[in-house]
């Protein structure tokens, strides 16, 4: 060979790697980006919010008060506590329906049906899911709402149960595919060994595979959680939003995310008001974040196994 | 003895086990049900204000008449810078987690990052949005600033899936390609990657429907409730289907009950069809997997 | 690749057209498109896109877009210097007129509009027609007692237990800072009260519901709620909103609607300022059911 032909091909090597490098590099930029958005949304928050946390902030009340009058002339007061009784008791109540109605569904899901009815009722369950945030404000406003005035004889059909309804709904999706995830992780040996000794079908969902799949089904349940508790358009358009702590699902409440929703537009940037939605904006980045991670060490209990 | 007669214990089992079965089929109904019947007020309610007309012109007359086109194109707009970002990024990193990097504490908390990621409310993100692209950063409330954060928000889900459908491309053909001298991102490039393809474009698909759904995120950082003109760049405001529905429900009089629904209809539809795509393709793509 | 696609992506938006507007969209050739900022009062956010749809037809190289968000928000971005013009269906408060002149050296000035009336609404079947402006405070009031429709000697049919059920607006309403100073003289609303997202909402709550009582801008009335004559005081003469009584101030709760702008309007968002107090601008004010401005105040 030429030796320039020798030295072309040298540059081109060394070209190669320089950009295998720099690929290389981006790549794991790109890796970490999770973590950096992660860490990012919450500085973010915290930035906007912190003088209020600093300076303004009254834990008692912020956490204990029922009074929100972010914009009272007189006497201003940030208590979080009816808006806290709204997030937990739509959730609540979702999750009291979701739960049964999701582990149903994924148990038969699994174990009882097969070939095209478990493919059609996957499909269906997934489509279930695909359905936007706003469409079920939608749904909740517009059809649920006469719905269970009628039902129910309640004045407003804006409440807890609306709300609830909704995000149950909302919720069985995640609840049923990460449930069945859990039942079919559990080794076959586990069902071959207790149909070998002449258990039915429900004998072995029931004694078996039921406790065996546990922490994976409660992971669920905690990610269904997560998925309420976040759920910002669809409870907004449909409990009614009141602030006030609820004494019947037939109350009307607002959660956390609906109040910053419904009051971020108002408030000038810089004024305590704003300051104490983005305070808000963290405390729900804690708890989605706490649920979030609890749901994962669970799943990551099962894996192991 | 007859051997084969049915003992009355194992009668009652069978019992328990049919009245289980029925009971999970019940419970598995009343799921579906519910949805059949919404979609089927939303197809009646809603059918009379579908055409032409009304997909392809703009809103008039206080959007009491007219149509949704604007809408159309500002949440086309949203959707295809955002999954412009979203997708690199994520397709990137889910090649970062699963070619490159060693499994250990590090990968553990990115894990843990995505995961949390997933789960932050869509409020949140907007918070973020505001506070980083519309202020930090100066882009102002336009497509851009909304686009990353419908970004970020998508990112996690598509990292997730990308993983997943690379590592279901055998360990084998990479082995092969590391005997023949190959480097990392040579592998990862001309082998790994396309025959992933098709699991990552699933779930890059279900991210789309996701990001026209969604309505919080770009509340406050990018959609407006009505302009003229439809957006020229990334530095103008747009128009979304999911605002402009969240809009006519709760803000705007004497909208007519076919259109309100007509525009629900719309969303749920395009949404509903791109899931449906990918899932169509999803089964075209297992027969024809060559492994 | 991809590293090339993402780089390219960010330089290309980043090397877009700057935005247009914040700045009084000044001058500009005559087939150059230019766009105002126009956000804020929900209650004027229908009116504004009538606005902006009939100047279409007169400039229509000049395109309005239109932002609700509530007057806070439209304030709030005029503080930020973010928009040409804010809808406001109240006051700018001098805290905001301080941070407007502080942030971007202008102070804002205000244009009436239009004329609102806040009608106080009941459902139909409810046998009420007349209430004191005293009895609303006592229904909506923090300190008011008024919670069930027996306090005001009125049994409404349809209704079980006889509940008021309190409809109102989110803070960031102009509508719901407007009622608060004239009905409950800037004392706070009692909790517990339906706060919807907009007029609309309100009037689709109260239209469905027996026990309900809401309060509502004049251009969001249908035909399916009844609007409640106010008296000022409890014994004297009651009037209904309606066009005349808002002039002529007979009415109780009337309101100025107005639009502000970062020092006197320039340019075309001056052209569009103007034509909105013409005679067609006003005359789409009153198709969209509010009140036009009298002549005699247009322009000032």
């Amino acid at each position: 060979m030429s030796s320039r032909r020798v030295a072309r091909a040298g540059l081109r090597l060394r070209t190669e790697r320089l950009l295998e490098v720099a690929i290389e590099v981006v790549i794991r930029l790109c890796g970490v980006s999770a973590i950096l958005f992660v860490v990012a949304i919450f500085l973010f928050i915290f930035r906007e919010g912190k003088d209020f946390v600093l300076d303004s902030l009254k834990p008692g009340e912020f956490f204990l008060s029922p009074e929100w009058y972010p914009d009272s002339v007189e006497h201003k007061r940030y208590g979080t506590l009816a808006l806290v009784a709204g997030t937990a008791s739509v959730t609540i109540l979702a999750m009291l329906i979701a739960v049964p109605f999701g582990l149903g569904a994924a148990i038969y899901v699994a174990e009882f049906s097969s070939g095209r009815t478990r493919e059609v009722l996957k499909v269906v369950i997934e489509l279930l899911a695909a359905i936007p945030s706003v469409v079920w404000g939608f749904i909740g406003m517009l059809i649920l709402n006469p719905l269970i005035i009628q039902l129910f004889d309640a004045p407003v059909g804006l409440n807890v149960l609306n709300g609830a309804l909704i995000l149950a709904l909302m919720s069985v999706p995640v609840i049923v595919s990460i449930g069945e995830d859990a039942l079919k992780a559990v080794p076959d040996s586990y069902r071959e060994a207790a149909e070998a000794l002449g258990a039915t079908r429900w004998q072995v969902v029931y004694r078996v595979l039921l406790p065996a799949a546990r922490s994976g089904l409660l992971a669920a349940v905690l990610l269904g959680v997560g998925r309420a508790i976040g759920e910002t358009m669809a409870v907004l358009m449909s409990t009614g939003h009141a602030v006030k702590i609820p004494t019947s699902p037939l109350d009307s409440v607002r959660t956390l995310t609906a109040t910053i929703a419904a009051e971020l537009g108002e408030a000038p940037r810089g004024s305590e008001h704003y300051r104490a939605l983005f305070t808000i904006g963290m405390l729900l980045f804690v708890i989605t974040f706490v649920v979030n991670l609890t749901a994962d060490l669970v799943i990551k209990g099962v894996r192991r196994r | 003895m007859n051997p084969f007669s049915q003992s009355s214990r194992s009668r009652s089992l069978r019992r328990t086990q049919g009245v289980a079965r029925a009971v999970f089929f019940c419970v598995t109904l009343l799921l579906v049900i519910p949805i059949v019947a919404i979609i089927g007020m939303l197809l009646l309610r809603g059918a009379p204000a579908l055409s032409a007309e009304f997909l392809f012109s703009e809103p008039l007359r206080g959007m009491t008449a007219g149509g949704i086109f604007p809408a159309l194109v500002g949440t086309l707009w949203l959707v295809g810078v955002s999954l412009a970002v979203a997708a690199p990024i994520g397709v990137l990193a889910a090649v970062y987690l699963n070619e490159y990097a060693r499994e250990g504490w590090f990968t553990r908390i990115i894990h843990l990052a995505i995961v949390n990621l997933a789960g932050v409310p869509s409020i949140v993100h907007a918070l973020f949005g505001v506070g980083a692209f519309v202020l930090f950063l100066g882009m102002g409330t336009s497509i851009l600033a909304a686009s990353l954060t419908l970004a970020v928000m998508t990112l996690p889900v598509i990292i997730a899936s990308t993983k997943e459908a690379l590592s279901a491309v055998p360990t084998a053909f990479r082995e092969a390609c590391w005997s023949l001298g190959a480097t990392r991102w040579q592998t990862v490039r001309r082998v790994v990657l396309p025959n992933a393809i098709s699991g990552i474009l699933t779930g890059v698909i279900l991210q789309v429907a996701r990001a026209a759904g969604e309505t919080a995120p770009i509340l406050f950082t990018g959609a407006a409730f009505f302009l003229p003109f439809l957006p020229q760049s990334v530095h103008d405001q747009c128009m979304a289907l999911s605002m402009h529905l969240f809009v006519i429900t709760t803000q705007v009089p004497n909208v007519s009950q076919a259109m309100t629904y007509g525009t629900a209809l719309v969303l749920l539809g395009v949404v509903l069809m791109v899931n449906a795509t990918s899932i169509a393709f999803r089964y075209y793509l297992r027969r024809r997997k060559r492994w | 690749m991809k590293a090339t696609a993402i780089a390219l992506i960010l330089v290309a938006a980043g090397c877009g057209k700057p935005r247009q507007g914040a700045g009084g969209g000044g001058g500009g050739g005559a087939n150059e498109r230019v766009m105002i900022q126009n956000k804020g009062s929900d209650t004027m956010v229908n009116l504004a896109q009538a606005w902006a749809e009939g100047y279409r037809a007169v400039k229509p190289n000049v395109g309005v877009a239109i932002s609700g968000g509530g007057s806070g928000t439209g304030i709030a971005a005029l503080i930020n210097g973010t928009v040409d013009i804010a809808n406001a269906s109240r006051d700018l408060e001098p805290r905001e007129a301080d941070l407007a002149k502080k942030n971007t050296g202008k102070d804002p000035v205000r244009h009436v509009v239009a004329l609102d009336a806040i009608a106080v609404i009941v459902h139909p079947s409810n046998p009420l027609a007349e209430i004191a402006l005293a009895q609303v405070a006592c229904i909506y009031g923090a300190d008011g007692t008024c919670a069930k429709w027996s306090d005001l000697n009125v049994e409404v049919p349809a209704c079980s237990g006889q509940e008021i059920v309190r409809a109102s607006r989110q803070n960031n309403s102009g509508t719901y800072h407007y009622f608060r100073e004239v009905v409950l003289g800037k004392k706070d609303f009692r909790l517990g009260s339906r706060d919807m997202n907009g007029s609309k909402e309100v009037t689709d709550l109260v239209a469905h519901t027996p026990c309900a009582i809401g309060y509502t801008g004049l251009g969001y009335l249908t035909p399916g709620v009844k609007a409640l004559c106010i008296a000022a005081e409890p014994g004297k003469p009651c009037s209904q909103p309606t066009k005349q009584s808002a002039i002529s101030g007979e009415y109780a709760i009337a309101r100025d609607l107005y639009m502000y702008t970062l020092g006197p309007p320039q340019g075309t968002v001056r052209g569009y300022l103007d034509w909105i107090l013409s005679e067609a601008g006003q005359a789409a004010v009153e198709q969209a059911g509010y009140i036009p401005v009298p002549r005699e105040r247009r322009g000032k």
